[in-house]
């Protein structure tokens, strides 16, 4: 189930999921939502789809939204639907607002903040 | 509603309905009454949420012909207002129990549980539920570490709650075929009917494309769709049928059938979730809307007037169905052909709903109880549903995954 991607340190998003009933969530939770049985960390797949999005078109409230230096550009949040059957909440980067499509596909990654997503390559490989 | 298809999250209840006689009064909820009911304003005013809540505690009791000191149980709550218990200090020291219930958007919902489940007890023969509220301008900054969430999602700017509703009905719009003219007249409707409601907050009318220009807030959801953190407070009281007979009185007491509470089951898409299960996503107010039905015998069919939760144009959309009003995606017709409006097959949200009225916590799904009662006793005033209705629902929906129902009858 892990893509190629997933094996750089740090930055494949790390979930867990349950043995019984297969349910994937993220972050990883040692107890599984639908069961309560035990779940294992696992490591979710690098690509999916947008399930949907939205722009925030306005500078949330600071704190705790940290704007950045340059000032506020609406962005995109969305949900990212993985392999795993898991949507992930993530910000959007390099997406503009007006290309933003329910089941276009992207990479997601996390590093310091919330998870990310990109633009997939067209070709289907992923950068 | 009997003209709006059918109602496939609810049809399992469709064939009890053929058994219900409102005259029975007989059995559970039909021992309930609604004999008195107050609202204050809804609009911004100086008054605190403790005056607004003893100011609809007294209208509703005038409005009974009942005293304070006949109240043997007492529930009620407010989010950002105060504890409701100390309001006996203003009504009156009778020793009455009064339980604080603060349980966020369901607050109305979990007070009138409380006191529904006091008279069916043999408790109390008359109680009480009081919802009020007063939030600040621009309230409701809910902070990452109070949902379990890491510092990131408030610093990164995902801590706003209106993206989640844009997030749940974009989805919608997509697997149903839901335009965003239809998001538009939902509010446009909202503005029309808290035009006749003297206790609303908005009143001028604005029209759907004036709706749609008024600026994106998040995709697809403009400024003028979302409801706004207000004030008011809503008072019931209720009693038992021996209580009502001895009231007299110009109108038949409004039977309150059915006070359900339900909390979301695994698989929901809710508010602030860094992930969310696949598949189609659960729904708590289906839940609700399916217990409350199903404790009363009648269906969504039956019902001629409902109040459905609509924190912004999109909620109310997707309650129709998710209640058991129409199919997902039937309301891209049933919206443009006036089938919601007062007059039409369904009337929603007759009194403005959320989008009118604004959402002070506490008090929203009161004013729901509220406003059905008013309908049903023929005292709705200009927004007066025609047809004399004699069946009413209503239904709240909240973080993080919490729905109240009810349904009334005469
Ligand atoms: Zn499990």
């Amino acid at each position: 189930m892990e893509g190629a991607l997933t094996a750089v340190p740090g930055r494949a998003l790390r979930g867990s999921r349950c043995s019984r009933c297969e349910v994937a969530v993220y972050p990883a939770d040692p107890a599984c939502p639908s069961c309560s049985g035990p779940s294992a960390p696992v490591s979710l797949s690098a690509t999916g789809t947008v399930w949907t999005w939205t722009v925030q078109r306005y500078a949330p409230k600071s704190p705790p939204y940290a704007a950045p230096e340059d000032g506020f550009r609406p962005f995109v949040v969305g949900y990212v639907e993985l392999p795993e059957g898991v949507r992930i909440l993530a910000v959007l980067h390099g997406v503009r607002p007006e290309d933003v499509r329910i089941g276009m596909p992207v990479t997601i990654t996390t590093g310091d903040g919330v998870p990310s997503a990109r633009l997939a390559d067209p070709a289907g490989v992923t950068t | 509603m009997r003209d709006v298809a059918d109602t496939s999250a609810v049809d399992d209840v469709d064939d009890a309905s053929d058994g219900y006689d409102p005259a029975a009064g007989d059995g559970g909820a039909a021992d309930v009454l609604v004999c008195g009911v107050g609202i204050t304003p809804f609009g911004r005013s100086q008054a605190t949420g403790m005056q607004l809540a003893v100011e609809a505690v007294n209208e509703a009791l005038a409005d009974a012909g009942l005293p304070w000191s006949r109240v043997r149980a007492a529930f009620g709550g407010s989010d950002a207002a105060g504890n409701a218990d100390t309001l006996v200090t203003r009504l009156g020291l009778t020793g009455v129990p009064f339980v604080n219930v603060r349980n966020g958007c369901a607050t109305g919902g979990s007070a009138l549980v409380s006191a529904v489940n006091a008279i069916r007890a043999g408790a109390a023969d008359v109680a009480l539920a009081v919802g009020f509220d007063k939030h600040p301008r621009g309230a409701f900054d809910p902070r990452p570490a109070d949902w379990g969430l890491d510092e990131a999602y408030g610093s990164e700017g995902l801590m706003v709650t209106t993206q989640f509703f844009a997030m749940k009905i974009q989805r919608y719009m997509y697997d149903h075929g839901i335009t965003p003219r239809t998001l538009a007249l939902v509010a446009e409707k909202a503005y029309a009917n808290g035009g006749r409601n003297p206790y609303a907050w908005r009143r001028e009318p604005l029209d759907a494309d004036e709706i749609l220009a008024s600026g994106m807030v998040n995709d697809p959801l403009t400024r003028y769709m979302f409801c706004s953190p207000g004030q008011g407070a809503v008072a019931l009281v209720l009693c038992n049928r021996e209580v009502a007979r001895g009231l007299g009185g110009g109108t038949a007491p409004v039977a309150l059938r059915a006070a359900v509470v339900r909390t979301r089951r695994f698989g929901s898409f809710e508010v602030f979730s860094p992930w969310a299960p696949g598949g189609t996503p659960t729904s708590v107010s289906t839940d609700a809307a399916r217990a409350a039905f199903e404790e009363t015998g009648i269906g969504p069919d039956d019902i001629d007037v409902c109040q459905l939760q609509d924190t912004e144009s999109g909620a109310e959309v997707m309650h129709m169905a998710e209640c058991g009003f129409c199919e997902h995606g039937e309301q891209e017709r049933l919206i443009a052909s006036g089938a919601t409006a007062i007059g039409g097959a369904l009337p929603v949200n007759t009194d403005g709903g959320c989008i009118a009225n604004g959402e002070p916590i506490g008090a929203s799904g009161l004013r729901q109880v509220h406003e059905i009662v008013q309908q049903l006793r023929g005292r709705a005033g200009e927004r007066q549903v025609p047809g004399d209705p004699r069946t009413g629902f209503t239904h709240v929906y909240g973080a993080p995954g919490v729905s109240a129902c009810t349904v009334l009858t005469r």
